[in-house]
């Protein structure tokens, strides 16, 4: 057992666990931020994927240790009020199905588009095809990409303009 | 059936919460929660709850895994209700035969289906009892008022009174035995894309899925299980077990050993160092070689009948010609992405079961065996569904931690890793299946003949499983001398329902060998099954058929490297034909686009039709390029997903959805879209290389 501090969505957490138990867990049983998702436990799903520090990673096999002193943002607290970007998009398109693996989705495409504000579709597959999705919702997900990087570069625009003025 | 009941605290519904107070976990949509204020909720039926606040519930008796009855089944009672979209909340029922029948479950993509006309009356007579109401109010005649969006008017005075003032009076009203139902031309909600009603919850974490039930004093578990299907614990040895930190308790229940510990990961860790010795038993002698060699054993021998029309073994005789094939088929496993898992909390005097179950009075009752509690003292609490697929249908991860449960005395939520679900899984089975037809002199099909060999988990009639032949037995075509056959052939791997079941390697076997017989008849694929469509009964058949090839301009040319394969099929109510447009790229094949046309009847919300037929393609194209369960002395070989691999983003065609309108009754849509992906595709690649592919998945070297 380990004490272990870190910072979850912007709040200071201090847990006492195993080291090598993934983040994963213990966002989900000891924090009880379930909306990050177990599907796998061996980063081949995406269902887990969390922010380090900016970064998408797959919490499932992230040892807790690992993420001592660093910055943790999960589905939770991606925005205060479901209107990142991203958010909005999936909204807009009604992404979900079952919606199980969509925490992971929603993460891994906040990432890349932090990254890359105009992604390509081959951009899209690179970083997308990490992140099953059993209900089959690829062709909605890439279409809110899309959609969201539109979102992003209209409100990077605005403040841009607003800079200047 | 019919109440008011003062609201209190347990009303006031948290998102997957159960709170110390309240043996009830219901969830709703929080946003539109916030409204609500104390107040009576009047009962007027099973369905529609509505509030002195006017705050309309409608009660979900379906499982929403994705395929959208928490909005479509809104939809509907909004509609017959008249009342206003924005004021609706969910309440997921709990088991109430009395409400809602013996067998409470989602399966079959029956929801739409058979809540149809049971909604709509609930709809209609409780807005009658409403108007009812308002009329005595008023003292007019009820022809002297109208209901609209969630008020009553009287059309003498213009005065309006809202449905949450009417309710209470309005449930104390006989129930109308025969309500008035819309006219479709009438219809406001049904037929719309509505958003879906979970989207909000599904982007920000707050929608609980089974998986998340959390229950104050909850224990974690996971179940040591035999790697050999029906094998037994001989022994354990629960030491090193025990001294895993965090590591609470191991006990024997009836499908392992299970270590309970204060969270997942620990009880993981806990399981890592136990040690079991298993009594494997019979189905460790079955490697995947040999299930398949006595499939082939069987169908090489007469079966039951499935169906017998004119005499096809003279017609086969005398023939101008005659095509033979053998096609088979993988166990595969449904892999939903949310594992197996179930919470239980087991005491002398209840239970409470929280889980994503597609099943809840086999849910219930399984709790209710294993407890001894009659079943009315056990509680299901249904929450989202990481996806279902048939899976969930399942009682094996429910019995796992109401036993866990039992014996540590504590809440335990249970949960299988992902090689738990995909090793433990009851999959759909492996298929080996001949066929023969014959063409006339012209090139036209006269007979048709199958012998199926495949588990039966679906019971028998007369040596036949509806399940296993469906796609063959009932082919959609006119062909004058058919006779299907049907042999059990059982290893032991436990199999069940798989979204569309049976068609879903049965009409890739059939849609592929008419294909053969198109080909070796020298005529064009869409021709030669429309000439088999021209009965009446065919119509719809036909129709789709044609919108799809016609969306996908069939016989016009294409890019070099591409070809098109069409495909058909007739399940679940509804009729859906796929064009795909596939090339080889490394050898591989890979799909660029899927032309699909269905014909489900009256569509409720079209925008959740066309994405269950994205849905049904995605699942079919996974089975059809990837997917395979093999057997290695009793035990599978695949463990997670590296091994048993789902489509991914980079893998998925464009696909597009034609919908034929009409204002049939409805029919089902979760599963219409699977089985025509993997014949579209194999009959594509054909198409292209001249090599058919009888044997799933499609392998690069069977193309090659």
């Amino acid at each position: 057992m380990a004490e272990i501090k870190f910072n979850v969505n912007g709040k200071s957490q201090t847990v006492n666990v195993s080291p090598a138990m993934p983040l994963l867990w213990v966002l989900r049983d000891t924090l009880g931020l379930t909306g990050t998702k177990f599907g796998c436990g061996m980063a081949l799903c995406g269902a887990c994927t969390v922010h380090l520090n900016g970064q998408a990673i797959r919490s499932c096999i992230t040892p807790i240790s690992s993420v001592a002193g660093k910055n943790i943002t999960t589905i939770e607290g991606l925005s205060p009020d479901s209107t990142h970007a991203v958010q909005r998009a999936w909204i807009e398109n009604d992404v979900p199905q079952c919606g199980y693996c969509q925490s992971g989705q929603i993460m891994a495409a906040a990432s890349l588009l932090a990254k890359k504000t105009r992604p390509t579709d081959a951009d899209i597959d690179e970083v997308m095809k990490g992140n099953l999705c059993r209900c089959g919702t690829y062709q909605s997900i890439r279409r809110a990409i899309h959609r969201a990087s539109e979102i992003l570069t209209a409100s990077n625009g605005t403040a841009r303009q607003g800079g200047v003025a | 059936m019919i109440g008011v009941r003062k609201v209190n605290r347990r009303d006031f519904l948290k998102t997957g919460v159960a709170s110390a107070a309240g043996l009830t976990l219901t969830f709703a949509l929080p946003e539109r929660l916030a409204a609500q204020t104390p107040g009576t909720v009047a009962k007027l039926n099973g369905y529609v709850h509505i509030g002195s606040n006017d705050a309309i519930t409608f009660v979900l008796t379906k499982s929403e895994m994705g395929q959208g009855p928490l909005t479509s089944l809104s939809q509907i009672l909004a509609e017959e209700l008249e009342c206003d979209w924005k004021k609706i909340r969910t309440e997921i029922a709990g088991v109430d035969p009395k409400l809602y029948g013996p067998l409470q479950g989602t399966f079959g993509s029956l929801s739409v289906r058979t809540s149809w006309k049971p909604l709509r009356a609930a709809g209609a007579s409780a807005r009658e009892m409403l108007v009812e109401a308002a009329a005595r109010k008023w003292a007019v005649d009820k022809s002297q008022c109208r209901a609209e969006n969630g008020v009553v008017l009287n059309t003498g005075t213009n005065e309006r009174l809202t449905y949450g003032s009417l309710a209470e009076a309005a449930a104390k009203l006989p129930v109308p035995p025969t309500p008035a139902t819309k006219d479709p031309k009438q219809f406001r909600y049904v037929g719309k894309s509505l958003k879906r009603l979970d989207t909000p919850l599904k982007v920000n974490g707050t929608a609980v899925f089974g998986i998340d039930a959390k229950v104050p004093g909850m224990l974690y578990a996971v179940v040591a299980k035999c790697p050999v299907f029906g094998g037994k614990v001989a022994s354990f040895d629960a030491t090193k077990a025990k001294a895993v930190p965090g590591v609470k308790q191991v006990v024997q229940i009836s499908s392992g050993v299970a270590v309970v510990a204060d969270n997942t990961w620990n009880a993981m860790e806990g399981r890592r160092a136990l040690e079991v010795q298993w009594d494997e038993g019979p189905v460790a002698k079955w490697s995947s070689p040999g299930i398949r060699q006595m499939f082939a054993d069987l169908a090489a021998t007469p079966g039951a009948v499935a169906r017998k029309v004119g005499d096809a073994g003279a017609a086969l005789t005398s023939a101008a010609k005659k095509i033979e094939a053998v096609y088979e088929a993988p166990y595969l496993s449904h892999a939903p992405m949310e594992p197996m898992n179930c919470t239980a909390r087991v005491r002398a005097d209840g239970c409470d079961i929280w889980a994503p179950t597609q099943i809840q009075t086999a849910a219930r009752a399984t709790a209710a065996n294993i407890t001894g509690l009659p079943p009315e003292k056990v509680e299901i609490h249904t929450l989202f569904l990481g996806g279902g697929f048939g899976r969930r249908g399942g009682t094996d991860f429910i019995a796992d931690a109401v036993e866990c449960s039992k014996a540590v005395g504590a809440p335990v939520k249970l949960t299988w890793s992902r090689e738990d679900d995909m090793q433990h899984d009851m999959y759909r089975p492996a298929s080996y299946t001949t066929f023969a037809g014959a063409l006339d002199a012209d090139g036209w099909p006269v007979a048709f003949t199958s012998r199926i060999a495949c588990p039966s988990f679906a019971g028998l009639n007369n040596g036949v499983d509806r399940a296993a032949v469906e796609g063959i037995a009932d082919l959609v075509y006119d062909i004058p001398n058919v006779q299907v056959e049907y042999h059990v052939a059982e290893p032991g791997i436990p199999t069940t329902y798989w979204r569309s079941v049976g068609y879903s390697q049965n009409t890739f076997f059939t849609e592929g060998f008419i294909d053969e017989l198109a080909h070796s008849a020298g005529k064009d694929p869409l021709e030669f099954r429309r000439h088999m469509l021209q009965k009446k009964e065919s119509a719809r058949a036909l129709a789709v058929l044609e919108l799809a090839a016609e969306k996908a301009g069939w016989g016009k040319p294409l890019p070099a490297g591409r070809a098109r394969g069409i495909s058909l099929v007739n399940n679940i109510g509804s009729f859906n034909a796929q064009v795909a447009e596939v090339s080889l790229e490394k050898g591989k094949p890979k799909v660029h686009r899927v032309v699909c046309a269905v014909d489900c009847g009256q569509v409720v919300n079209p925008a959740i039709l066309e994405q269950q037929i994205q849905s049904g393609i995605v699942y079919g194209l996974s089975a059809a390029l990837k997917g395979a369960i093999t057997i290695d002395r009793g035990r599978v070989e695949q463990a997670n997903f590296n091994q048993y691999d789902p489509l991914r983003m980079d893998e998925m065609p464009v696909v597009e959805v034609h919908v034929v309108e009409n204002h049939l009754d409805p029919g089902g849509i979760g599963e219409a879209s699977t089985p025509t992906s993997a014949p579209a595709i194999a009959n594509a690649l054909f198409a292209l290389t001249g090599k058919r592919v009888r044997k799933l998945p499609i392998r690069a070297e069977d193309l090659a």
